[in-house]
């Protein structure tokens, strides 16, 4: 009897209940996924109209896309997240530290919160189309420059590299830094007071209490948003496919590895696509691997470890 | 939070997911008739073409309020599949419609498409055959389109000649100008006055060199006379039949004429190419810029809006050298169940000639018969422009028209022609030097069509 009444079982409708969304997933991203990944080994695009192939070439994609510039437009995708991400990790810091410090006593935090969040929710292309237009020659930000005497020529902003990836960088960082700060601001909360309270009878300052007490303790949040960051870096594209026409001009230098793989799509090149898909899954997939850790471990950078050594060195 | 991450991102696949399978599903109509179908669809990229044959094919008894749905008289439903031009959606989605066709419906099957001047050989091509020979549909080209202008017919046409497609447009390029700085500079803004002083390139070029004494710019940007050089190429991009790409001598003569005149002051070089708010800015009236080289439509849809004076302020006399910019071509698509429809839409309105001179008064077209242009030309009180002054373009229109000997054309066109502008456009600002322009252009053009093995550049 015991033993009966302990097969009555109602995780069945759990997986019914879950069915749908393994489904859906099996349908409109599985199979895709398996798809990409088979014409990645094949020879497929259209001329004009008719199609050519799928034509079974093993590993040529992967190998001509290494000997082509795919490098070169995953080290413009680097250097392109690289300038919009400093500065963003930095200001997003320094605002989740004032915003949560009670003694600074900010008055409209809530409000700040909420507009500091608003250029995300802009349409990355409709900021882009906003930034083209007013950096462009004879726009509005060189017609102040003009007027203030600050330049005698107008600033060609987008015909130069710096230029160009600066404002790229510039819009990421705009977009973005609300969001980390909000991000930042919950892992800082979650540093219990006490710890800083107690620093602050030992007569600590607020540059040491920044970095000697929140910056260990946030790590691994730190950690979180720096390879979410570089995961959305990989996949950047509206920004710079508007900003430059889809060109990555001047001279290719903010060409990144979509837009690259967007020039194939133009052809419908499914082979030459599906291999540089690949890589960059391969890529996000080591990243992934790296968040799921540290997520799932609570001492993952060993902060917590050395914390605790230091302590029990300061006793001994 | 990473697992509601994954599903919100699922979530999201599965709605774009039902949403692309709304697009594109036609609801099939019954009570068709014995020989033609009772659905004829049209794939275009704009109302242009609808509106057109509204204006001019007798048939029409209604469209629907949204413009999807046109009922002719015998009860035949047009359909109207608009998808736009931009980014390519339009040729993505017809060209999807055309691999489908031979398996669709009856009533689902393509029956007129249009193209663009740009990437009309892609589909003209014998081999891929979406595009029915003319004759075929019982248009005899020689007979019963003889007054359209040769170089149309010549664009419509596959490699053996063979006509795949007619226009009622017919785009030839003026020079307009501005009639202050012609007075600042030349002391006359009479259209025949200025039209001899940029009659040929070595001409304008001394005429650039006055008006740079006055601190004006001949033309906005390099960009602008490219269609000039890239229309009397003498040998087509990509030959028939082969994967190598032939940069023209002409085009060559572009990069090094543009560097020369940006160098020489003769072009703004603040304006980097068209279509952008720099460009659209040297049409206003504060710019310096002396004049624009445009066809019928870049005079209405392209300067008029973006100029902020008085009408009367511009004027058209003859470009440096013939050229076409635009053109919209409609096909027979092979396999279509309404061939008498078909071919009457397209002798209503590519052929008529008084079809084609209610187009050109309704709609400012310049329209693709001989001799109703050439009555238009004279006819000043039906055709002058305020615009203009008072000024009858027509006049300086049919001219150029007759002129025109259109280049040689492949399906690599477009390609073509945007990515050398773009590469040439880094070497023109000074970013790159030449051989860098070059190299990139090859980088591009092998991303784009992965069959093309090699770029030849001229001696």
């Amino acid at each position: 009897m015991k033993t009966k009444r302990k097969k009555i079982d109602y995780s069945k409708w759990g997986y019914i209940f879950i069915l749908p969304f393994f489904l859906c997933f099996f349908i409109f991203s599985f199979v895709p996924l398996i798809d990409t990944i088979r014409y990645s080994f094949f020879e497929y695009y259209r001329s004009g109209i008719k199609e050519i192939g799928p034509n079974f070439i093993g590993m040529a994609n992967y190998g001509s896309l290494l000997k082509s510039d795919m490098i070169k437009y995953a080290s413009n995708t680097l250097i392109l997240w690289i300038i919009g991400f400093i500065p963003q990790i930095v200001i997003a810091l320094m605002l989740a530290e004032w915003f949560v410090d009670a003694r600074l006593k900010i008055h409209g935090t809530q409000f700040f919160k909420v507009v500091i969040y608003l250029p995300n929710l802009i349409m990355a292309s409709a900021f882009a189309m906003l930034f083209f237009t007013m950096f462009s020659t004879n726009g509005p930000i060189n017609s102040i420059l003009l007027a203030m005497g600050l330049t005698q020529q107008p600033i060609d902003f987008l015909g130069s590299v710096v230029g160009t990836r600066s404002l790229v960088g510039l819009m990421n960082f705009l977009m973005w830094f609300g969001n980390t700060t909000i991000m930042l601001m919950a892992a800082i909360m979650g540093i219990s007071p006490d710890i800083f309270e107690a620093s602050e009878l030992d007569g600590c300052n607020s540059m040491q209490r920044f970095f000697s007490i929140t910056l260990p303790l946030i790590r691994p949040i730190l950690a979180y948003t720096l390879i979410t960051s570089i995961i959305g870096g990989l996949q950047m594209f509206d920004v710079p496919q508007i900003l430059t026409n889809g060109q990555g001009t001047p001279d290719r230098t903010s060409m990144t590895l979509i837009m690259f793989l967007n020039s194939h799509l133009k052809s419908k090149n499914y082979g030459m696509a599906g291999a540089l898909s690949v890589y960059l899954f391969i890529v996000s997939g080591i990243l992934c691997f790296f968040v799921y850790r540290m997520t799932n471990n609570e001492d993952s950078d060993g902060s917590k470890a050395a914390a605790k050594k230091a302590r029990k060195g300061k006793r001994g | 939070m990473k697992k509601r991450t994954v599903s919100v991102l699922l979530a999201a696949a599965m709605a774009a997911g039902s949403l692309a399978g709304c697009g594109g599903s036609d609801s099939a109509n019954d009570g068709k008739n014995a020989e033609e179908g009772s659905v004829i669809n049209i794939y275009s990229w704009n109302n242009e073409f609808r509106e057109r044959v509204e204006a001019v094919y007798p048939e029409v008894a209604e469209t629907s309020k949204d413009g999807t749905v046109t009922t002719l008289k015998d009860g035949t439903e047009i359909h109207w599949i608009i998808n736009p031009n931009q980014d390519g959606v339009y040729q993505q989605k017809l060209d999807e419609a055309l691999l489908r066709q031979a398996d669709a419906a009856a009533d689902d099957k393509v029956d007129i498409f249009l193209s663009e001047t740009d990437y009309v050989n892609k589909y003209t091509d014998a081999e891929a055959d979406v595009a029915m020979p003319l004759t075929d549909l019982g248009i005899d080209p020689d007979t019963d389109l003889a007054d359209q202008y040769a170089f149309t017919k010549v664009t419509a046409s596959d490699e053996n000649g063979v006509q795949r497609g007619s226009t009622w447009q017919c785009c030839p390029g003026l020079l307009v100008y501005r009639r202050d700085i012609a007075k600042d500079v030349f002391g006359t803004d009479d259209p025949q006055a200025v039209g001899e002083k940029v009659k040929d390139w070595d001409t304008i070029k001394n005429t650039a060199e006055e008006l740079s004494a006055k601190g004006y710019f001949t033309f906005a940007s390099y960009a602008d006379t490219f269609r000039l050089y890239g229309n009397s190429i003498a040998q087509p991009w990509v030959k028939p039949g082969e994967t190598v790409i032939n940069v023209d001598p002409k085009i060559m003569a572009w990069v090094n004429d543009s560097k020369e005149w940006l160098d020489a002051g003769y072009l703004d070089k603040t304006v980097k190419g068209q279509w952008n708010a720099d460009w659209n800015q040297a049409m206003g009236s504060a710019s310096n810029v002396f004049a624009f080289l445009f066809p019928a439509w870049g005079i209405d849809f392209t300067l008029k809006p973006n100029w902020d004076g008085d009408d009367g302020m511009w004027a058209v006399t003859n470009p440096p050298q013939e050229y076409n910019w635009g053109g919209s071509y409609i096909h027979a698509c092979t396999g279509t169940d309404n061939p008498q429809h078909v071919k009457e839409i397209i002798l209503a309105v590519t052929a008529d000639k008084d079809n084609l001179l209610t187009i050109s008064k309704d709609f400012s077209d310049f329209t693709n018969t001989q001799s109703s242009m050439r009555a238009a030309a004279a006819d000043d009180a039906n055709f002058s422009s305020d615009f203009l002054g008072g000024q009858n373009a027509f006049k300086y229109f049919a001219p150029v028209a007759e002129n025109i000997v259109i280049a040689p054309l492949s399906s690599y066109d477009q390609g073509c022609v945007e990515l050398i502008q773009n590469s040439f456009s880094d070497y023109l600002q000074g970013q790159v030097d030449y051989d860098k322009a070059k190299a990139n252009f090859e980088t591009a053009i092998l991303e784009r069509y992965p069959e093309i093995t090699q770029v030849n550049w001229p001696e």
